[in-house]
């Protein structure tokens, strides 16, 4: 569904990616899992058309898509909910739902999935009409995810979804992402830690200084030792 | 008594003027972070508009000569083409380069048109008269209104009404207040950057040609630097207001207008030639007890 071939992108002189290759197939939940400033939101911002890769691919449903700028990237049903979820705060709740599905066409849908979304999110339903920046961080996390839902993307890309949020928050977001991916969301996952995302992956991936070093299956990764040593770059796994 | 409420009104039709012209910087920062200097040209190429080039001190009148509905449509339509056109050609390009560069071109932008200004009308002052029926007095409870007063706050008043309705009830509205708090995010979701930003441009320039048009009725007097001191003002007021913040820079817009009224008022005679550096020395203290303006986003982030 999603192939990144040798992608390689930075700022200026920095290269945050330096020869990656991904894929995602449809109704996968993959994870992208690295230390910090292993070029994760670079990849994700990259797919997005936030920024253009310096040289490779990046084709969604057989498309090139690289290069693009994100408005159209949107629009072939590729959303991101970015680090930090970047909800309008000066927004109301409404609002920002009506900004998510200002993409769709059909209204009738657009009404049908709104009462959808509030339905799965009742505090959103409760918050309607009030300013966003007044939700706590687990209810931003909500109307991040509410808002992208409305897009009615085929592939969703999560910037950590767990930063700054309250391990029982997490645990609720982890079982809305599961149920999303059960209505038939393929999913693209990019965490810090890996200690919650072993029984949702499909796949994972280790990001280290902009290279992908590990990419296996979770129930390879079971003993945990690859993937640690994957992750910190220990030179054997005894380490 | 009295004499206190002509000032206060006099107060509030200048607010409402710097209001206005800070609504104008406030949306293109909000959508580009960009201080467009170059809306006092904007304002002033409006006036200029009015009547045809000539090295008259009293020129004939170009779109100042038509029926006003008519009159009003041409300067406004030329200040948002002329709008759109600096945002096309000096903007656009460098959107994606650092700030400074941003902020050097509208500098580009403002003395190129003074320039073509100064080549095509000249240099010296010109007097215009429209609307000489505005200069007339109304009197409400004993205190005396003049007319352009009234205009200037009436339609201070309905411009700011339409706004506000335009970027609520709106989707365009709505996409345009989600671009101005998080430009990237607002892509992410769709809202195409390049017609935010032009739909920005052409708003301030509505607001450009119509504060032309009320600075003329007022004052009669064209200057190639007439829309110098209201976008100063202006901006100032934004800044009171906290960057970023429509609502801020409304109030920033009537605070500055309140205050420079009140100082030219209140202050002894020898010292009113020093009003604008009072206001200032005002504005700084206000920002030295709020840097972040009055209306900047405090509210943390609770988890």
């Amino acid at each position: 569904m999603l192939k990144i071939e040798q992608v390689v992108a930075g700022y200026g002189r920095l290269t945050a990616l330096k020869n990656i290759d991904l894929r995602v197939d449809k109704g996968e939940v993959v994870f992208v899992v690295g230390p910090n400033g292993a070029g994760k939101s670079t990849l994700l911002k990259t797919i997005s058309g936030l920024m253009a890769p310096t040289s490779g691919r990046i084709s969604f449903q057989g498309e090139r898509v690289d290069g693009k700028a994100p408005e159209q990237v949107c629009r072939k049903g590729l959303a991101l909910i970015p680090e930090g979820r970047h909800i309008f705060k000066t927004l109301t709740v409404q609002e920002n739902l009506l900004v998510g599905a200002m993409i769709r066409k059909n209204a009738m849908e657009v009404r049908a999935d709104m009462e959808m979304v509030l339905e799965t999110f009742p505090i959103l339903r409760e918050r309607y009409n009030g300013v966003a920046g007044h939700l706590s961080g687990g209810e931003q996390q909500q109307l991040a995810i509410a808002r992208s839902i409305l897009q009615r993307p085929t592939l969703l890309m999560i910037d950590e979804p767990s930063l700054g949020l309250a391990p029982l928050m997490i645990d609720q977001v982890y079982s809305s992402l599961r149920q999303l991916n059960q209505t038939g969301l393929t999913l693209l996952i990019v965490e810090q830690s890996t200690g919650r995302i072993m029984d949702l992956a499909s796949r994972i991936y280790v990001l280290r200084n902009g290279n992908v070093v590990l990419e296996d299956a979770p129930g390879n990764l079971a003993n945990g030792n690859a993937l640690d040593a994957a992750y910190f770059g220990f030179s054997d796994n005894a380490a | 008594m009295t004499h206190f409420i002509q000032v206060l009104i006099d107060a509030v039709a200048i607010g409402s003027l710097y209001a206005l012209v800070a609504l104008a910087i406030g949306l293109v920062f909000g959508v580009m972070r960009l201080i467009n200097f170059a809306q006092g040209d904007y304002i002033t190429i409006g006036a200029y508009s009015l009547v045809v080039p000539s090295a008259a001190a009293t020129p004939a009148l170009m779109f100042g000569a038509l029926p006003w509905p008519a009159m009003i449509l041409c300067v406004i339509l030329t200040v948002v083409v002329l709008a759109l056109v600096t945002e096309r050609l000096a903007f656009r390009p460098l959107r994606n380069s650092d700030l400074t560069s941003l902020l050097i071109s509208s500098f580009a932008v403002s003395y190129f048109l003074q320039s073509l200004i100064l080549m095509v009308h000249g240099g010296r002052p010109k007097t215009v008269s429209i609307g000489d029926a505005l200069s007339r007095a109304v009197e409400i409870f004993g205190v005396r209104l003049p007319g352009v007063q009234l205009l200037t706050m009436v339609v201070a008043l309905t411009l700011l009404i339409v706004l506000v309705l335009f970027l609520k009830k709106t989707p365009i509205g709505i996409q345009l207040r989600a671009a101005a708090e998080d430009f990237q995010m607002a892509r992410l979701l769709g809202v195409p950057a390049n017609r935010v930003i032009a739909i920005a441009f052409a708003i301030s320039g509505i607001l450009g040609g119509t504060i032309s048009l009320l600075v003329i009725i007022q004052t009669g007097t064209l200057d190639i630097r007439m829309g110098l001191m209201p976008t100063i003002f202006a901006f100032f007021a934004t800044v009171i207001g906290g960057m970023g913040s429509l609502p801020g820079a409304v109030v920033g817009g009537y605070i500055m207008g309140i205050l420079s009224v009140l100082l030219q008022a209140y202050l002894p005679a020898e010292l009113r030639p020093f009003r604008d550096a009072g206001v200032f020395s005002i504005v700084i203290l206000i920002l030295l007890v709020r840097p972040q303006g009055i209306f900047a986003k405090t509210a943390k982030e609770r988890v």
